[in-house]
């Protein structure tokens, strides 16, 4: 097969800059090329700035050209819809948000810009990154880019950062950020088959990021290896004293960590992660993981997280308790599409009853209940509670092992037609994500294999605080293992 | 915990989300349903478990007290549905 | 004192009273972003994305905010908590941009303390304060500019308050109106609040209920919210119990309710508002960590405090011999205190507390200056008493040259030589004087001498006058009995 412009990782696409062999500005037209030849199908950009990427990808080659440049210089990515960018609107894919375009500027995008990046748009999600299928969009569902083989079902591509894994996977962009509040980068990085990390809470600046749920939101990198992972990473971690959560220390080079290998290291199996009813594919690969670290030369045991099973109505009682709060500045009066109305609360209800989708009314008025008095110790105190006791699990588990393997999600992408309409059966996609997002502690998922039907099954490596090198060590050795070198259907790389 | 229509309607009032009856309804049955699954957490021992509040990472940081922000009132009005000069505007508050 | 007590027809009612006090804290910039905290400013213009609530936006803690809290707290005598927290209030309104107002709900920065007040006739109370916390102010909604709409200025969002609970302690208007002066003082003596009624840094919510004279426990309260100056505190007091004592006798209930002070029509009014218009739905605020504080940053903090007005007017008292009356009002601001403590240290401390209780005040009084831009400055009184002691002049001609000073704000040594007002000293030249009006007053100076002392007067006048009151009083009597006794 003849080589193209598509088969660059992040890490390749960069050494061949440096070395000329390509310019930012081919490399930027021929993905810009892309997404306007496939994304009017998939649906991942919400926005499109080609005008300001080519732009960019001038000075960028003009700084190469020099020996000059930062460590990303040049190169095309994609931000989450999440993100305010500076001149750019910001929407959330939300209607209220339709067309706001912020005076500033996330400290995570100025980070990427700072280190040369290039955003060749805004990515889909869920409306305010609640939901994990991105169907929730005020902008329209966004496509996987992966089919099954036995049908042509338009598949989802998981949420929330549904746009930015089916725009990496598909080769629009050489890497995106993502947010995970309780699964939002890994569950749709395992869904497209790509890798996507959820650092540490409060290693990457939650400022200018429109914020879920303040005490779980986190910023983190999605691209097609771990190595392209590991260098968006180094970018946008890093303390910001405009974040009070953001955490004081110095970032790693995490490129470093990644041939550390296993050998020696403990991983933990959580049992509570044997959910009945897990499919058989999911198990299989799961084992297939921990053969391969054991091959690694890792030891392997098995741990219990106790509370695993109370994780996920948990973290829904504390994240819409937060979400209600955050979301209630949404009202139409300092930015924001407005519905008029006769009285302030008239206008207040109009604005929010045609500004919000149902997903996040439904949020809403959860959130509100929970708080609501007579109910606040019975739910946001309870869930509170338990979320210690959740932290307590691990914080356990790390005494004796390393790392924690298991799966990312209870299934594959499944089709737009196949989401259920109970929430709660929705929200179960996220069983085995939310317990390490309400820990704090760091996660990733990397594409381990397809199932019967030739859609990607991921695996997650759940580690320490702070300790994202231990989980690239580790992941690495999956990622080798895997080698997983499929592409999905749709991919800028495949002539149509 | 039962979740009536009632209620569900007082929520949407309190959080100013503007319900049909038809909705209010359909929230009701999937607020149940939800809150129904969410009370399997009753049956967690919490006693002298402490709530969490953040996740306990990052050191407590206070700023210095200099005027570093603001005058900037273009910024602040830019995006603002229906600016009157340098003010915003809601409907009428009557006292 | 005979407390308060309200007559009804049934018999008489005791009034309770607790205030929460709004105070807004002295800082550049505001409680949670780096925007100016200054009063005024030309509308939205001391606002940050921060305080207009955009997405995205995150506070961060404000450092001399937190101290000027603790300060507040050593100053009331209060427990400061090193651990507190902030707590959301979430609530629609047109002022509060991100739907919620960051506050201490459930862990406050400062504990219990005690306000000690004294009332007109001595009496002296202790009134205890429940809690102190920090949190935001809210915008400012503008109704008179539009026919439709009001519209919204927020230089005020995010600017620090404290809110200074106190303990259902309060059993008159007039106690509540000493206990926010005492409180006015002690936060001006701190610095942490200029106490400013007029710009609103300082306000009230009353909290109102009544019970009959012996009865134990609390009946229904009324909340009397936004009370801006101590007048209306005191006459909110007065008509909202009377109000609740008719209801009560008349058979009646008291809802507990929020209500307005009307000064105009002097009589207070229900807010109504919609049912369950209110859950604030307190809640962490995740967006910021638990503030933990150090014992030793408090130590310091502490041992930096100014001298606090009781301390103060203790010292005077026993430094300057000064009286309970004047100490109180040496003291009643700050920097009246340093202006007398300027003047008196190393003065003739009794000269000076008469003569700025005296003519000074009288002269600010008169010329509607205050102690900040007196036309007379400290130094140029010590001065003039200066020269009263050392006999340079008499205390006559002192108040001459006193309003000479606040005429032309020269120095009293000036005035005196450009006027020639030296007191005359010399016996010879006094002498003279004496002999003239003795040899000019023959037949009273027989008269005298045959027995009318009170001419002695007469003669002091004359002789005076003829000095053109620069003699030496002392000398003058001196002389007189000598020359009328020879």
């Amino acid at each position: 097969m003849m080589s193209s412009i598509f088969d660059y990782t992040l890490a390749s696409a960069r050494e061949a800059l440096r070395a000329r062999k390509v310019s930012a500005v081919e490399l930027v037209d021929a993905h810009i090329d892309a997404i306007e030849r496939l994304d009017d199908g998939l649906n991942s950009f919400i926005t499109r700035t080609p005008e300001q990427a080519r732009l960019a990808a001038k000075e960028a080659d003009a700084l190469l050209a020099r020996g000059e440049g930062g460590s990303l210089c040049g190169l095309p990515i994609g931000i989450k819809d999440l993100f305010a960018t500076e001149g750019v609107r910001t929407t959330a894919a939300s209607k209220i948000l339709g067309n706001f375009v912020p005076p500033y500027e996330s400290t995570v995008t100025a980070n990427l810009k700072r280190d040369g990046a290039i955003s060749l748009g805004k990515l889909n999600l869920d409306e305010f990154a609640m939901g994990s299928t991105n169907l929730t969009s005020a902008f329209g569902g966004v496509e996987n880019p992966w089919k099954r083989c036995d049908s042509d079902a338009k598949l989802v591509p998981g949420g929330s950062s549904g746009g930015s894994a089916a725009a990496v996977a598909a080769g629009l962009v050489l890497g995106a950020t993502g947010t995970d509040t309780g699964g939002s980068i890994r569950q749709p990085a395992a869904f497209c088959g790509i890798t996507g990390i959820k650092p540490t809470y409060g290693r990457c600046s939650r400022f200018g990021t429109i914020a879920f749920a303040s005490s779980l939101d986190q910023a983190g990198p999605m691209a097609r290896t771990l190595q392209d992972c590991a260098i968006l990473l180094e970018s946008m971690a890093g303390f910001d004293p405009k974040d009070s959560t953001s955490v004081d220390r110095p970032v790693p080079h995490y490129e470093a960590a990644l041939g550390r290998g296993v050998k020696g290291l403990k991983v933990g199996i959580p049992k509570e992660y044997r959910i009945d009813g897990l499919p058989a594919e999911i198990e299989a690969i799961w084992q297939q993981g921990i053969d391969w670290l054991k091959e690694a030369g890792a030891e392997v045991v098995e741990i219990s997280l106790p509370h695993t099973k109370y994780g996920l109505p948990a973290y829904y009682i504390a994240a819409l308790a937060e979400a209600s709060s955050n979301l209630a500045r949404y009202d139409g009066v300092r930015f924001g599409e407005r519905v008029q109305g006769a009285s302030l609360d008239a206008l207040y209800e109009a604005t929010r009853a045609a500004g919000f989708g149902d997903e996040v009314k439904r949020r809403i008025l959860l959130g509100t209940y929970v708080l609501s008095s007579g109910y606040y110790d019975a739910y946001y105190l309870r869930a509170q509670k338990v979320r210690t006791l959740l932290q307590r699990d691990f914080l356990k588990a790390y005494e004796t092992v390393d790392v924690i393997l298991a799966p990312t999600a209870p299934s594959g992408a499944f089709a737009w037609d196949e989401k259920p309409t109970d929430p709660v059966q929705v929200y179960l996609n996220d069983v085995f994500t939310v317990p390490a997002s309400m820990a704090g502690v760091p996660a990733l998922s990397v594409p381990a294999g397809l199932d019967s039907r030739g859609v990607p099954l991921g695996l997650q490596l759940i580690g320490r605080f702070f300790d994202e090198e231990t989980l690239l060590a580790a992941g690495s050795v999956l990622e080798k293992a895997a080698s997983f070198t499929h592409r999905p259907t749709i991919h800028a790389g495949v002539s149509a | 915990m039962s979740l009536d229509a009632r209620t569900v309607a007082k929520m949407a009032r309190l959080a100013r989300v503007g319900l049909s009856d038809e909705q209010v309804h359909t929230y009701q049955k999937e607020m149940q349903g939800i809150i129904g699954w969410v009370d399997q957490l009753n049956e967690v021992d919490v006693t002298d478990v402490p709530p969490m509040i953040g996740t306990g990472l990052a050191q407590p940081r206070l700023r210095d007290d200099q005027v570093t922000d603001g005058d900037c009132r273009e910024k602040v009005l830019s995006n603002a549905p229906d600016r009157e000069g340098p003010f915003y505007t809601v409907p009428k508050v009557v006292e | 004192m005979s407390a308060y007590r309200i007559t009804g027809e049934t018999g008489e009612w005791e009034v309770i009273v607790g205030l929460e006090v709004h105070a807004q804290i002295v800082s550049q910039s505001k409680l949670f972003s780096g925007a100016s905290a200054e009063y005024g400013g030309e509308p939205n213009t001391h606002v940050s994305l921060v305080d207009a609530g955009f997405p995205g936006m995150l506070p961060v803690l404000n450092r001399e905010c937190v101290a000027q809290a603790v300060r507040t707290g050593l100053g009331l005598r209060a427990q400061i908590n090193l651990f507190s927290r902030f707590d959301r209030k979430n609530y629609f309104y047109a002022d509060l941009p991100t739907g919620y107002q960051i506050s201490q709900f459930e862990h406050p920065i400062v504990g219990k303390g005690t306000v000690e007040i004294e009332l007109s006739d001595g009496e002296v109370r202790h009134i205890g304060v429940t809690r102190m916390h920090m949190e935001q102010d809210a915008g400012k909604s503008i109704h008179d500019q539009d026919p439709t709409r009001s519209f919204i200025d927020l230089n005020r969002a995010g600017v620090a308050l404290m809110e200074i609970v106190s303990e259902p302690d309060i059993r008159s208007p007039e106690e509540a109106g000493a206990y926010i002066r005492k409180l006015r003082q002690i936060l001006r003596y701190l610095g942490t609040c200029d106490g400013n009624m007029e710009e609103g840094s300082m306000r009230a919510d009353v909290n109102v209920s009544v019970r009959r004279e012996g009865e134990e426990g609390y009946r229904t309260r009324c909340e009397i919210k936004n009370v801006n100056s101590v007048r209306f505190v005191m006459q909110a007091i007065e008509v909202e119990a009377q109000r609740q004592v008719d209801i009560w006798e008349s058979g009646g209930e008291i809802d507990q309710e929020t209500r307005l002070f009307d000064h105009v029509k002097s009589e207070t009014r229900s807010l109504r508002t919609k049912e369950d218009a209110h859950d604030y739905r307190y809640f962490p605020e995740s967006d910021l960590l638990p503030l933990v504080i150090e014992q030793s940053w408090v130590d310091e903090l502490k041992a930096a405090l100014p001298e606090l007005p009781e301390d103060k007017r203790a010292r005077l008292e026993k430094e300057y011999g000064v009286s309970r009356y004047e100490s109180g009002v040496l003291t009643a601001e700050q920097s009246v205190a340093d202006f007398y403590e300027t003047v008196a240290r190393g003065a003739d401390a009794r000269l000076a507390t008469n003569w700025i209780l005296g003519d000074f005040f009288a002269a600010l009084n008169r010329t509607g200056r205050t102690i900040e831009d007196s036309p007379v400055s400290a130094e140029a009184l010590r001065e003039l008493l200066s020269l009263i002691s050392d006999s340079t002049i008499n205390g006559k001609i002192a108040k001459e040259v006193f309003e000479d000073m606040v005429e032309t704000g020269e120095k009293a040594s000036v005035i005196v030589d450009r006027k020639g007002l030296r007191q005359v000293t010399d016996t010879g030249a006094i002498e003279a004087a004496i002999n003239d009006i003795l040899a000019a007053n023959a037949d009273k100076v027989a008269e005298y001498k045959s027995g009318k002392d009170k001419l002695f007067g007469f003669f002091v006048g004359q002789t005076m006058k003829a000095m053109k009151g620069k003699a030496n009083p002392a000398m003058v009597n001196e002389l007189l009995k000598k020359l009328l006794a020879s």
